[in-house]
């Protein structure tokens, strides 16, 4: 996030789109609407009538998959009235006339015809949007999860920077976390080809296919956020949504290595490694033959989780280490039992860049240990020698590899209530805004993404249905823990898929019905939810409940960018069960 | 922020031109009874309690009343009890009296004001009590609503609009009739209600209150372990048990505001279901183990498919639920061991 | 041309009198003695005088037929004949001389009074713009948009001297220069017809008879403060005046006296109505307007921004009663000197009463602001029928103070209402006699207003249940002596401490017929006696031995075998008994009238 979560309820304009907050971050759904009752303009742009809609001054209720037509009209709407930003393009940002040449052919009644969203709807958002004092996006995984996330976010992107909205208070970009710790995972460098604070990890001798495209995609990942080019200012940050490929420096990689080598005593690879996707789906020569799965639930989560089953049990040897035995855990050989974040020291990073304390409040349950404790006497066994005695400790070793992130965020200063990265030294006060007197790149691109139909996973005569999914507000991920209270299971019990009572009539469905709904790649059950929240031709389903596991459905393929997976939308087939 | 000086009765204050009267005596230490103003919210006027006297202008209720530069302000006094008494007696006349079978016994501001008031026993029995019987609504599994201890002060109806912008509830019917409703009066689960328990947290009596939360013995600062808000919280710990939670005011995320899941979810972690030992799948049945045993097993498994594949054979899957200080020795362990196949979950 | 036109009032309550069919058969009888060329009906408004409806009034001689029937349609059809005769029949008769009266225009109901805003009530049809304009309708429009300047009408209207006549009575030209020295390009105009008080009914015999003058009012209102749009606020419960204001506003806008362009004059202003919810409260400013906003009618508490500062969708807005607006197109004819010269020093103009209750001639009446309680009672009024005495008046509707009859030399204006208890409130004016309790009256009136209580402030809602409380135990003979004092105190509170008028009135009756009758409330509670015998509680039903004549018929009706007796034996009441159902007194036979209600509930056994 551009911004923090402080500047929401003061937002002159909001756009939403792909994400539904007052179900997948309640707090920050709040807050969007208390922006609404202090007099914020909502667009909501959702094929879905997610209850934000409901108090937004428009809707645009787009077809899925349309979203880069819809955007790149708005830009046009805003373009042709001349409501763009002047002063914020030519002092800020570079091509804006490649922009304007592209998005000319997206007219408001063109776009209409693509998106099903009337053209006058079109124009008033680009105007509300346009004109009010401050413009925020809000987006995440129905942004993101598809074949073309990147390039949807580029599209949005181009938004926020036509309309001078990146690097001031009240605007900006929210990329919406899911979970508590994504942004630290990531910025810890649990991605394969960086380090801490995306310090590249590999370098450029590697040429092959598998390369290349991994390093356009992570340079482009959207849900990466930023990325620091080492050895830059590090004050500065370069938002990566409209970054171009990085072209590496071979000095920059190695010396980054060199520096994580001494400071760990072991010689660091330089291949890069395997993508999540890769890990079960693709290259199945290439596959690892041993897994190691911490806090995570690849069976449930992932695309067309058949695949992931396969993989698994194809795999020489899986370690899991969790506080549930979950889904995938009953593939593992060694189950490794964790402690919660209530029995330990450490911290997260928030949607906002905010490095927050936990603090362990109550003892492990059982023999169950911290997983920095289990990762250490691990990795003693290999000789390693450390010897890490708290959190903190360890955390102060990030700071010192990553100060460009963390230099400034001794435990000490946390304890007062938490600093957003850049936090470079330790009279820094961290960064609540990005991108406010410049990018990192020092100008802001235009990048230029044309609207392409749906190829991946289109629907057709076998499969009419738009299957999207979505969040419930009572359940969490896949239930390992808001599964275990009473409360929330009595609150909704089981998976129901939205769809339109029209459609609902059409295949002679009733209410307490199960459906069984096949894709391309297999078949779940679901009872079902009439409801006109979804329009007709889109079903909606969370990815919730194990026994009605949705992401069996969908399509693995993804983004050529990003690698995120397209899991919002596949076509399907609904039948009564 | 600009201030003005105004006189609270013998107290000269310097106060921000925006505070209300109220808010300016609360800040000095100067109690005047309220009910129904909350801080995180509009004022509403309806209790009555708050009546001050502006000296020259007359009786005026301190919560809607701005501060003013010069202004003496009389937070007791002849008229001001009177009215003041009156209001407080009425309604503690007509509410619930058994305080020791009250959720909020003890934490209840209506307790408060019959402390300040100084309760005269010959006064209230002159008073006819109002006897109402009205269901309690239980519906939600996290609170219950107990209409027959409301003093409709309006505080969780404002919650819920100002605050969540949700607006599940109002006022309904008229007269002594008058209750908190859903639309059409139906059980608060079958309502808009996202059960985030901001008005439960806010009722000044004992009319929301949660159900099987038990009052903590300590609390422990820390996040919400759910969505990537990153919402300050206070766990309230009893004896080896998560018992209660709350929203830290301080924090900047969330100001103390929480969802459903991070007030009333933390179920999880006392689980019978938790993890407590190593296990290992022997004849494909899990067996529990020491952490020896798991570990060299683990150790010899990694070292040996690497020997046979390479270093490239091990590939780590990393959690965006655990810490940062975990994340980095996850992807430093595997790292050290030769290999970059290391991602999580960012993209899922 | 017509050389006769018939007048039949078509108000609510002329209708519920059967007007409607009396219309129809007139009509029938007209066209079938063919005198449709000479006589022509006309349908108007109600005239007021509910007590003689329906009335057909025979223009241009201004004969009066009161009481008329469906039945007399042929012989009031046969009279305009050219040979035709006045049907003395059908005349008016005085209830105190028992003279007939032809004409309209000597019956005292009408001559005592003034009638302005009521003026074309009863004489023109309210479906027809033609009929406003004709007399002298949107004159004042025109002359305000085409001479006058903004604060040119603010002055007339200030120097009019016009208070706002939904009973707060602020000065209105005050209130409207307030609304326009707000800035802002988005006002509005907000007019109050949500008449909650039950027993008043000049708003809505306003909109009924004369909803032009409504609109003309709001127009002008709109171009003196700047505001574009009207809104109207009418109760749902006046289906009829919702209608013919609806009519209004579309011929208003057809003749161009609404529009983008207002006569041509570049000022734009349109009215629409909104249907209330029904609610008593709601005719308070805040609360009207939180409800026309869509949201729970309940009244902000002070202090806080006027509504001419932050009124509806938190715009400057200008709120004023129906009669408050039909009084403008007058100031602007008139002259605000003229307005001026009318009523009392501080209270100008006329005001409108919906006189009722224990009185001869019931109706609504308007009498210029001044006159005594007395000319209203007795001169218009009639005073009280039935040989009754006179015991109090209470005015301004539910909330309103109760006055003895030592008052009644109080002038009709604002002020001396209020400093004598009551207020001018809604217009409601009900006569009690000597036959009604004044404490079950107070108990009566702050039933209806503690059930209307909107229950967000304690004192209201709990302080008026709690005085309710109270007086149902007084008047059931449960009553303690310091009770009065706890009347007095609860009372005084909820009235300096509730947030709106409602609450802040709702003590009045109570405290008023304390301060007036307190004698009866020691009565109740020290003898347990209902001197007005009412009281259930509190009175005895007796058989008079020297008026029985025992005719068993008491005695077999009696549902609590209460009665002792047989033929030819006097009948005796079982005071342990009875119910005090009053069967007894409603079967004995007029004749014999042997059944008495006495006060209290010890009964000495005659003879």
């Amino acid at each position: 996030m551009t911004n923090t979560v402080d500047e929401i309820a003061g937002a002159g304009a909001i756009l939403v789109t792909g994400i539904n907050p007052t179900e997948s971050q309640p707090v920050i759904g709040y807050r969007i609407r208390q922006a609404v009752r202090n007099g914020a303009k909502l667009i909501v742009a959702d094929p879905r009538r997610i209850q934000l809609a409901e108090i937004a001054d428009v809707h645009l209720q787009f077809k899925p998959g349309t979203d880069i037509a819809l955007f790149n009209a708005l830009a046009h709407v805003i373009i042709k009235e001349g409501l763009q930003d002047q002063e914020y393009i030519e002092t800020r940002t570079q091509d804006f006339q490649h922009l304007k040449k592209m998005v000319e052919k997206y007219t408001p009644d063109y776009v209409a015809k693509i998106t099903g969203v009337a053209a006058e709807k079109i124009i008033t958002a680009a105007r509300l949007f346009a004109q009010a004092d401050s413009g925020s996006i809000f987006y995440a995984m129905g942004v993101t999860q598809h074949t073309c996330g990147t390039e949807n976010v580029v599209a949005l992107t181009n938004l926020s920077l036509l309309t001078g909205n990146l690097g001031k208070p009240h605007a900006g970009m929210y990329p919406l976390r899911g979970q508590n710790n994504v942004q630290g995972a990531c910025d810890m460098g649990c991605l394969p080809n960086v380090l801490t604070g995306y310090q590249p990890v590999h370098s450029d001798r590697d040429t092959g296919t598998y390369w290349q495209r991994l390093k356009g995609a992570v340079s482009r990942q959207p849900s990466a956020v930023s990325r620091e080019e080492a050895g830059a200012d590090s004050s500065v940050i370069e938002s990566i949504e409209f970054d171009e490929p990085i072209s590496l420096n071979m000095s920059v990689s190695d010396t980054i290595r060199a520096k994580f080598s001494r400071a760990w005593g072991v010689e660091l690879s330089d291949v890069p490694g395997r993508t999540i996707a890769e890990m079960f789906h693709y290259f199945p020569h290439r596959r690892s033959r041993i897994m190691y799965i911490m806090g995570e639930n690849p069976v449930l989560t992932s695309p067309q989780a058949e695949l992931v089953r396969e993989a698994l049990e194809d795999m020489d040897f899986v370690v899991v280490q969790d506080i549930f035995l979950n889904e995938t855990a009953q593939y593992a050989d060694v189950v490794l039992p964790a402690a919660s974040f209530a029995e330990k020291d450490g911290t997260f990073i928030n949607t906002e860049r905010r490095v927050q304390l936990i603090r362990r409040a109550i003892k492990p349950r059982g023999d169950s240990k911290a997983d920095w404790e289990i990762i250490q006497e691990l990795a003693n066994r290999f000789g390693l020698n450390w010897n890490y005695s708290s959190a903190e400790e360890i955390w102060d070793e990030v700071r010192e590899l990553t100060p460009h992130y963390f230099g400034g965020m001794s435990y000490e200063r946390l304890d007062a209530g938490g600093l957003q990265w850049p936090c470079t030294a330790i009279d820094h006060p961290g960064t609540p805004i990005l991108h406010k007197s410049k990018f990192a790149r020092g100008i802001g691109q235009f990048s230029t993404v044309e609207y392409r139909p749906l190829a991946a996973d289109a629907t057709d005569e076998d499969y009419p249905f738009i299957l999207t999914t979505g969040r419930k507000l009572y359940h969490y991920h896949t239930r390992t823990m808001t599964g275990k209270s009473d409360g929330l299971n009595s609150l909704i019990k089981e998976e129901r898929m939205e769809i339109n009572p029209q459609d609902a009539e059409g295949l002679g469905l009733d209410a307490e019905d199960t459906v069984k709904v096949t894709s391309r790649r297999g078949s779940i059950k679901s009872k079902i939810n009439l409801t006109d929240r979804v329009p007709p031709g889109l079903v909606c389903m969370s990815f919730h409940f194990a026994e009605s596991p949705v992401n069996v459905l969908m399509n693995p393929a993804v983004c050529n960018m990003s690698v995120a997976s397209g899991l919002k939308s596949c076509g399907v087939r609904i039948e009564k069960a | 922020m600009d201030k003005v000086v105004l006189k609270l009765d013998d107290l000269e204050v310097m106060a921000n031109k925006e505070d209300t009267i109220l808010q300016a005596a609360l800040d000095h230490g100067i109690y005047i009874p309220h009910l129904c103003y909350h801080p995180d919210l509009k004022p509403f006027g309806g209790c009555r309690l708050c009546v001050v006297e502006i000296e020259g202008r007359g009786l005026t209720i301190s919560c809607k009343a701005p501060v003013e530069e010069g202004i003496a302000v009389r937070t007791e006094g002849p008229e001001i009890d009177k009215m003041r008494r009156v209001a407080a007696e009425l309604l503690i006349v007509n509410h619930y009296s058994e305080c020791l079978q009250c959720a909020r016994n003890t934490d209840c501001k209506l307790q408060d004001i019959a402390a300040y008031i100084g309760i005269e026993e010959g006064r209230l029995q002159r008073l006819k009590r109002t006897a109402r019987d009205l269901p309690l609504d239980d519906s939600n599994p996290f609170f219950i609503r107990d209409p027959n201890k409301c003093v409709l002060c309006g505080i969780c109806v404002r919650t819920c609009e100002e605050i969540n912008g949700v607006g599940a509830i109002d006022f309904a019917f008229r007269g002594l009739d008058t209750r908190i409703s859903t639309l059409k009066d139906k059980p608060i689960v079958e309502s808009r209600c996202e059960s985030c328990g901001e008005c439960v947290v806010r009722c000044p009596v004992g009319a929301l209150v949660p159900q099987n939360m038990r009052k903590p013995e300590r609390e422990v600062k820390s996040i919400c372990p759910y969505c990537g808000t990153g919402c300050g919280i206070y766990l309230g710990i009893r004896g080896d048990k998560i018992v209660s939670a709350r929203g830290d005011r301080d924090s900047v995320v969330n100001k103390g505001q929480l969802c459903v899941k991070g007030r009333f979810s933390y179920d999880f972690v006392n689980h019978p279901d938790r993890l407590t030992t190593p296990l290992i799948k022997r004849n494909g049945v899990f067996v529990e183990a020491t952490w020896d045993e798991a570990l060299d097993l683990v150790t010899a498994k990694f070292k040996e498919a690497q020997e046979k594949y390479g270093p490239e054979a091990l590939a780590g899957l990393s959690s965006a639920r655990v810490t940062n200080e975990e994340n980095y020795l996850f992807q430093k362990l595997l790292r050290s061991l030769g290999t970059n196949s290391i991602d999580c979950c960012a993209r899922l | 041309m017509p050389v006769r036109t018939v007048l039949l009032g078509q108000g609510t309550c002329c209708i519920s009198a059967g007007a409607k069919q009396i219309s129809a058969a007139l009509r029938e009888e007209i066209a079938r003695l063919d005198l449709a060329g000479t006589v022509q009906v006309k349908h108007t408004g109600c005239r007021g005088f509910s007590q003689i409806d329906p009335v057909v009034i025979i223009e241009p001689e201004g004969l009066l037929y009161s009481e008329v029937k469906v039945d007399d349609a042929p012989e009031i059809a046969r009279s305009l004949l050219p040979q035709g005769q006045p049907i003395e029949r059908l005349f008016y008769r005085d209830p105190v001389t028992d003279r007939a009266i032809p004409h309209h225009r000597d019956i005292t109901f009408y001559n005592k009074q003034q009638r302005t805003v009521l003026k074309n009530c009863g004489y023109i049809d309210p479906e027809e713009i033609d009929d406003y304009l004709a007399v002298g309708g949107y004159q004042a429009l025109r002359k305000v948009l085409s001479e006058m300047t903004p604060e040119q009408v603010i002055e007339a209207v200030k120097r009019s001297g016009l208070r706002g006549l939904g009973g707060g009575g602020f000065p209105a030209g005050r209130k409207w220069e307030a609304c326009r020295r707000v800035p802002g390009d988005e006002k509005y105009v907000v007019c109050n017809a949500d008449e909650g008080d039950p027993g008043a009914f000049q708003d809505r015999s306003v909109l009924e008879g004369d909803p032009h003058s409504v609109v003309e009012g709001m127009i002008i209102a709109g171009y003196a403060v700047g505001a574009t749009k009207g809104y109207v606020y009418v109760r749902a419960e006046y289906p009829l005046a919702v209608k013919r204001l609806g009519i209004a506003i579309a011929e208003a806008r057809e003749r161009g006296f609404l529009g983008e362009n207002v006569l041509g004059n570049g000022f734009g202003f349109d009215i629409e109505i909104f249907q209330g919810a029904g609610a008593f409260v709601c005719g308070e400013s805040t609360a009207l307007t939180l409800s026309l906003e869509g949201a729970r009618g309940m009244p902000k508490p002070l202090p806080r921004p006027r509504t001419t500062e932050v009124g509806l969708w938190g715009r400057p807005t200008l709120l004023n009663n129906v009669k408050t607006f039909a009084n403008i197109r007058w100031i602007i004819n008139k002259g605000a000197e003229w307005f001026a010269s009318q009523g009392t020093e501080k209270s100008k103009g006329t005001a409108i009463f919906s006189l009722t209750g224990k009185i001869t001639n019931c109706g609504l009446i308007e009498v210029p602001m001044g006159i005594t309680l007395r000319e209203i009672i007795f001169d218009i009024g009639g005073g009280v029928p039935g040989g009754r005495t006179f015991k109090a008046v209470q005015t301004g509707g539910p909330s309103g103070g109760v006055l003895p009859e030592g008052l009644l030399g109080t002038p009709i204006d604002f002020d001396s209402l209020t400093a004598a208890g009551s207020m001018m409130g809604s217009g409601g004016m009900v006569v009690v006699d000597e036959d009604t309790c004044m404490v079950d009256l107070a108990r009566y009136f702050l039933d209806f207003t503690q059930k209307e209580s909107c229950g967000q402030c304690s004192l209201c809602r709990l302080g008026s249940v709690q005085m309710l409380e109270i007086l149902n135990a007084i008047t059931e003979g449960n009553g303690r002596i310091e009770d009065i004092d706890l009347l007095i105190e609860l009372g005084e509170s909820v009235k300096i401490g509730s947030i709106c008028g409602l609450g802040q009135s709702a003590p009045n009756p109570v405290l008023s017929t304390i301060r007036y009758f307190r004698e009866e409330y020691e009565s109740h509670i020290l003898e347990k006696k209902c001197p007005a015998r009412v009281c259930k509680g509190l009175i005895s039903y007796i058989i008079v031995s020297d008026k029985c004549k025992a005719c068993m018929i008491c005695l077999r009706k009696c549902p609590v075998e209460a009665i002792k007796g047989g033929k030819k034996e006097v009948h005796v009441i079982d005071q342990d008994k009875c119910t005090r159902c009053g069967v007894c007194l409603s079967v004995c036979p007029e004749r014999f009238g042997a059944v008495e209600i006495i006060p209290g509930r010890e009964v000495k056994i005659h003879g």
